[in-house]
């Protein structure tokens, strides 16, 4: 037991000695999300409000509309970007290191996804800062419960990216993960339509929306956000968190892994 | 501790005891809501286009502009039965009541006249020619001055309340839309939608002295356009409904700057304070719903559905 909290505070310490050190990290962290939020919630007729749809009580503007879904973007990017770093560290061999350890290698991967989901909380409420600031107000029981919310989607983006992260073997494949991962997630989600907006356009459209777990973590964190549950986002989500980890558990196994499938 | 506890559940909840009436010009309703619970608790059927709507001062009798029933309503608030209906002229749309309490000062559209009628004889007593479409009115604190707008004519028209006449002409921006008198008396606001300004009039010069324009990030200045508008008693703030805009402008009185400007709904018509002057109701006309403002800090509190095109809104104490 005491040798697990050694190794959870060793890699918690590692991840965000290597965030402090990225000092580019933050602000790149900070700077995406506020140009969505200043650039692009601008160029949308965001002065004459949206329909009501809980859990909003009444018209709110573009700008208000997607801050929980710029939190989700935060947390989908660390998670990438954690996944990155993995793949990183299985290339210069550090992650050989990690692995040789006699604990149990499930404990060591959820050690490694609870730390990036810690530096993501950091970056999220970094930015609700800066939100908050520009006159985007949530009530503060709001800020408060979503932090379990923000827990919770964040561990599932992070299991989301090892899971990636087993299957990735080189770097340079990583730009795919971009294109394929990310943006899909990103634009086929309520972060920035709602889905009723979706169902305009296309009803299969919405129905990938809906499907999509980072919609659901988007809402989950929308709902927190008003200290309101959404226990249907928060099913799917935790779901998908235990798919993706699993996964990556099973990916990351040696026995069975696609690393040893690759490697030989 | 119990006794305590009651104590403060019943300051709190006599603290919010009270209606909000709101006439649904489209579906010849009113939409009744709970100032408590913030949902509507009853639906009256009324007459044919409701608009103008406000209480006897003992909120005894609600009186209600049926425009296309060419009458003013008489309501008993506690059954939601109408009683009779007063001669009101053609197409009555916004009236005030004197303070007295027995004369209701109406503004005939169609007419070109304001009609000024006995409410316990039940008689016209006066009808006055004022400019074409006349529409918003009001009366002095003290009773003296009656102030009609027309909205074609672009003037407030002054009117002696003793002597039932026209004592003077103002000129307005144009489509002047609603009026009303600071709480000392001092000054007459006039709303000019299509001018999209309020102009501020000394009382006793007859005078303008003041202008306030609007100017919202994002929207179409034509959009703009001031309708209703609500004072605060403590003479803080005043609330203006800027139609097409979607939004409501607060004003200080004191220096006529606008101090913010609140996201409600669509086409938002007119407003009424509940009895302690904490929440603010809009009605939004387009989008058929009414938006509840906290006063304290200017924030939309929660938006509710009533009927097709909500116009006017009062406040009745339960």
């Amino acid at each position: 037991m005491r040798a697990a909290l050694i190794a959870l505070w060793a890699i918690v310490q590692r991840e965000t000695l290597r965030f402090v050190s990225q000092r580019g990290r933050l602000l790149a962290a900070l700077v995406r999300p506020l140009v969505w939020l200043v650039v692009f919630a601008a160029g949308f007729r965001a002065a004459l409000g949206l329909s009501i749809t809980p859990p909003y009580q009444t018209y709110i503007t573009y700008e208000i509309y997607i801050v929980p879904g710029l939190c989700g973007m935060v947390q989908l990017f660390n998670g990438m970007q954690s996944s990155l770093s993995l793949v990183y560290d299985r290339e210069m061999g550090s992650m050989r290191l990690l692995l040789t350890s006699p604990l149990p290698r499930w404990w060591l991967l959820f050690c490694k996804l609870l730390a990036g989901t810690a530096i993501s909380l950091v970056q999220v409420y970094a930015f609700l800062l800066v939100a908050f600031f520009m006159g985007i107000q949530f009530p503060l029981a709001g800020y408060l419960l979503a932090l379990p919310a923000l827990l919770v989607s964040g561990l599932m983006l992070g299991a989301l990216g090892l899971l990636l992260s087993s299957a990735i073997k080189q770097l340079e494949n990583f730009a795919g993960v971009m294109n394929f991962v990310i943006f899909p997630m990103f634009f086929l989600s309520t972060a920035l339509y709602p889905l009723w907006k979706m169902a305009d356009a296309s009803t299969l459209l919405r129905d990938i929306c809906a499907v999509n777990p980072f919609t659901q973590a988007v809402e989950l964190i929308r709902f927190a956000l008003y200290a309101e549950p959404n226990w249907i986002a928060l099913s799917w989500t935790v779901l998908a968190l235990i798919m993706f980890l699993g996964g990556s558990i099973w990916g990351y196994d040696p026995s069975k892994s696609m690393i040893a499938r690759k490697s030989g | 501790m119990v006794r305590i506890a009651l104590c403060f559940w019943l300051t709190a909840t006599s603290a919010l005891a009270g209606e909000i009436w709101v006439s649904n010009e489209k579906d010849d309703t009113i939409s009744v809501i709970d100032e408590a619970t913030l949902e509507v608790v009853r639906t009256i059927e009324v007459g044919e286009r409701p608009r103008g709507i406000t209480f006897s001062k003992d909120y005894k009798r609600l009186y209600l502009c049926a425009s296309d029933s060419d009458t003013v309503q008489v309501i008993d608030p506690v059954t939601g039965k109408i009683l009779h209906d007063l001669p009101s002229g053609e197409d009555p749309e916004q009236f005030i009541l004197h303070p007295d309490n027995k004369h209701l000062y109406i503004a005939n559209e169609d007419d070109a006249i304001a009609t000024v009628v006995d409410v316990e004889s039940r008689k016209v007593v006066a009808q006055i020619d004022v400019g074409i479409e006349p529409e918003g009115m009001a009366v002095s604190p003290d009773g003296s001055f009656a102030v009609v707008t027309s909205e074609t004519t672009n003037m407030a028209h002054w009117i002696d309340t003793k002597s039932q006449k026209i004592v003077a002409n103002t000129l307005v921006d144009q489509r002047p839309r609603h009026a009303e008198f600071t709480k000392d008396g001092d000054e007459l606001w006039v709303s000019a939608e299509i001018g999209g300004t309020i102009t501020v009039f000394d009382t006793d010069k007859k005078s303008e002295k003041a202008k306030i324009n609007f100017e919202i990030k994002g929207i179409h200045p034509d959009r703009v356009q001031p309708v209703g508008f609500e004072m605060t008693a403590d003479g803080k703030y005043v609330f203006v409904a800027l139609g097409p805009a979607n939004h409501v402008a607060v004003v200080d009185p004191k220096t006529y700057q606008v101090l913010d400007y609140i996201l409600v709904g669509r086409r938002v018509w007119h407003m009424a304070f509940n009895g302690d002057q904490s929440r603010l109701f809009t009605t939004n006309g387009v989008s058929g719903d009414v938006t509840v403002i906290d006063v304290s800090n200017l924030k939309p509190l929660k938006t509710i559905k009533v009927g097709r095109f909500p116009w006017g809104a009062a406040y009745r104490p339960t």
